[in-house]
């Protein structure tokens, strides 16, 4: 088998700690679909992509929606630049994956899962769907999923095709009906109307990983770690400049400070939490911990020295915005082109702080008026790196 | 294009149409196959598609212009794709693509004029833990450098 999907020694406090394949389905299955919302609920569980919404809320709303088909969606558009904790849950503990989507469809009453895997993983598909397969021989999928005659359930993969803002629910959602990933209004919402309309969970793939652990070990359980408000354990895709870069799972509430420790960086000037949406932290703050109540993160931890330039930085993230922007709404089409511009003009020493402060209220504007996610948080580098890192940047020229 | 090629093209989208279900939902993947097999999505296919999915076929260009990995013109026998992502950034992908493009000729997005290779910048891999990344054909290179990516292109037919 191809190494990439051998499983690593890896060691964590819940996704990378032991597990018995099947055994979460099988024990769901006997399990009232009430007793799973209340079990999911107590454990705190939150989205996993960085949104941070609770799962149970998700789960219930879809469950309660009266209509004749639902859908499971797997968000596996794992895009945010310095994230792939996905790409190693996906090949290295695919069934935990699977088996959360199976209890997902059991709990609000769909039938059919649907993975959407980006472009980039492409090489990740036949992989999957050999376990697919194997899990409808072993009876987990498919029809009358463990002797259960009024359970049916399968999953079928769907590739992407390179956008990134697909990995917004509604957009995703467009792009599986064949249309453009252009992100929708909201609400309605997906759990009301997703998928053709029907009611649709869109969960990530840590997300959906977690699942099965906390049906075995409890709601209360998992509620153990983390601080509370972040509950459970995160895993983190560390990059850049530290000697072990690679993905960790911690529990929510560790410092910055901590994990630079473990990941081996030295001479660290920054950390980017977040992706190129999050933001970018100094020195004099890695303290802070994260969690969804400080520093939030989908899993993308960027760790920059002391050579690097910030201006660097920030002029890949903007040029990524401009790249990715769907362009449906004013604000972010228009918006982050501004924003880079201004990039450029501080690199060329043509700027007014004067006007740079006037694309920091354009960012704010953004925020407020962007139709999606990614209009909403591309400003944050933008205002961040420029607000943190003043001397470095209007000192240079 | 001739009518062996037209026939060829419109046998190929007959075959998607049973392959999956010939509505609207299938559009992706069946411009994903349909480019597997013949590069990319001439306009002449553009409308047999829209045709089959009773959709209009500008519908089916403004689908394939809104995605980075569909095209809608010739592209090169092999694709080749850098990461440009910060941390491959700083990791040395400026570099390799500077020697891409000088040793080849072409800019991002540009195919040589052989037709042997495309060259693209491609947002993140998500292998950032093993980067500077780029990715062949669908094949992905892990820690490449100067040396090792020019090798692996030259190599190509």
């Amino acid at each position: 088998m191809n190494k990439l999907f051998e499983r690593k020694n890896r060691t964590g406090p819940v996704l990378f700690s032991e597990y018995e394949k099947g055994s979460a389905v099988k024990k769901a299955l006997l399990t009232d679909r009430d007793d799973i919302l209340l079990e999911i609920r107590e454990s705190g569980l939150r989205g996993r992509g960085g949104a941070g919404f609770p799962v149970s809320v998700k789960w219930m709303l879809t469950a309660a929606a009266n209509s004749p088909q639902k859908f499971v969606i797997c968000n596996a558009d794992e895009g945010e630049p310095g994230t792939f904790k996905d790409r190693v849950l996906l090949s290295e503990y695919p069934e935990l994956v699977l088996e959360g989507m199976i209890i997902a469809g059991y709990t609000v009453g769909a039938r059919k899962g649907i993975i959407y895997l980006r472009a980039e993983y492409s090489y990740i598909k036949d992989f999957l769907q050999s376990k697919i397969e194997e899990m409808r021989s072993d009876g987990n999928l498919g029809k009358n999923i463990c002797g259960r005659k009024d359970f049916d359930f399968d999953i079928s993969i769907r590739l992407g095709s390179g956008a990134y803002v697909c990995g917004e629910e509604t957009a995703l959602i467009e792009s599986l009906e064949g249309h453009r990933g252009e992100p929708r209004n909201r609400p309605p919402f997906p759990v009301n109307t997703g998928y053709l309309g029907f009611p649709t969970v869109v969960n990530n793939v840590e997300t959906l990983a977690s699942v099965p652990h906390i049906i075995n070990k409890g709601g209360e359980w998992y509620h153990k770690f983390g601080t509370g408000k972040s509950s459970g354990s995160k895993l983190f895709s560390v990059s850049g400049d530290c000697r072990y870069p690679g993905v960790y799972e911690l529990q929510w509430g560790i410092t910055i400070k901590e994990l630079l420790d473990l990941c081996g960086a030295e001479n660290t000037k920054a950390v980017q939490i977040g992706g190129a949406s999050g933001i970018c932290i100094p020195e004099s703050e890695f303290s802070r911990q994260i969690s969804f109540e400080d520093a939030s993160t989908g899993g993308s931890v960027m760790v920059f020295n002391k050579n690097r330039k910030m201006i660097d930085v920030l002029q890949n993230f903007m040029e990524f915005f401009t790249e990715e922007s769907c362009g449906q709404c004013t604000p972010c089409r228009i918006g982050n082109v501004k924003l880079l511009e201004g990039v450029n003009m501080i690199r060329n020493n043509e700027y007014s702080l004067e006007y740079i402060e006037k694309l920091k209220e354009l960012g704010e504007t953004m925020k407020i008026a962007s139709k999606c996610g990614l209009g909403q948080t591309s400003p944050n580098p933008f205002i961040s790196i420029l607000n943190n890192f003043k001397d470095e940047i209007f000192g240079m020229n | 294009m001739n009518d062996i090629e037209k026939n060829k093209r419109r046998e190929f989208v007959s075959e998607l149409m049973n392959k999956y279900v010939p509505d609207r939902t299938s559009l992706l993947p069946i411009l994903q196959d349909f480019q597997e097999k013949f590069g990319y999505i001439d306009e002449y296919s553009q409308q047999l598609i829209a045709f089959e999915l009773d959709i209009h076929p500008v519908e089916v260009n403004s689908v394939i212009s809104f995605y980075a990995f569909l095209y809608d013109k010739p592209v090169g026998r092999n694709i080749v794709r850098i990461c440009k992502n910060i941390v491959c950034e700083f990791n040395g992908s400026k570099e390799i693509s500077d020697a891409v493009i000088k040793e080849f000729k072409i800019n991002p997005g540009e195919t040589t004029p052989d037709g042997k290779l495309t060259f693209e910048h491609v947002n993140c891999f998500g292998l950032c833990d093993k980067s500077p990344s780029m990715m062949v054909n669908g094949e992905i290179f892990e820690n490449i450098n100067k040396e090792s990516a020019l090798k692996i292109i030259k190599e190509l037919k």
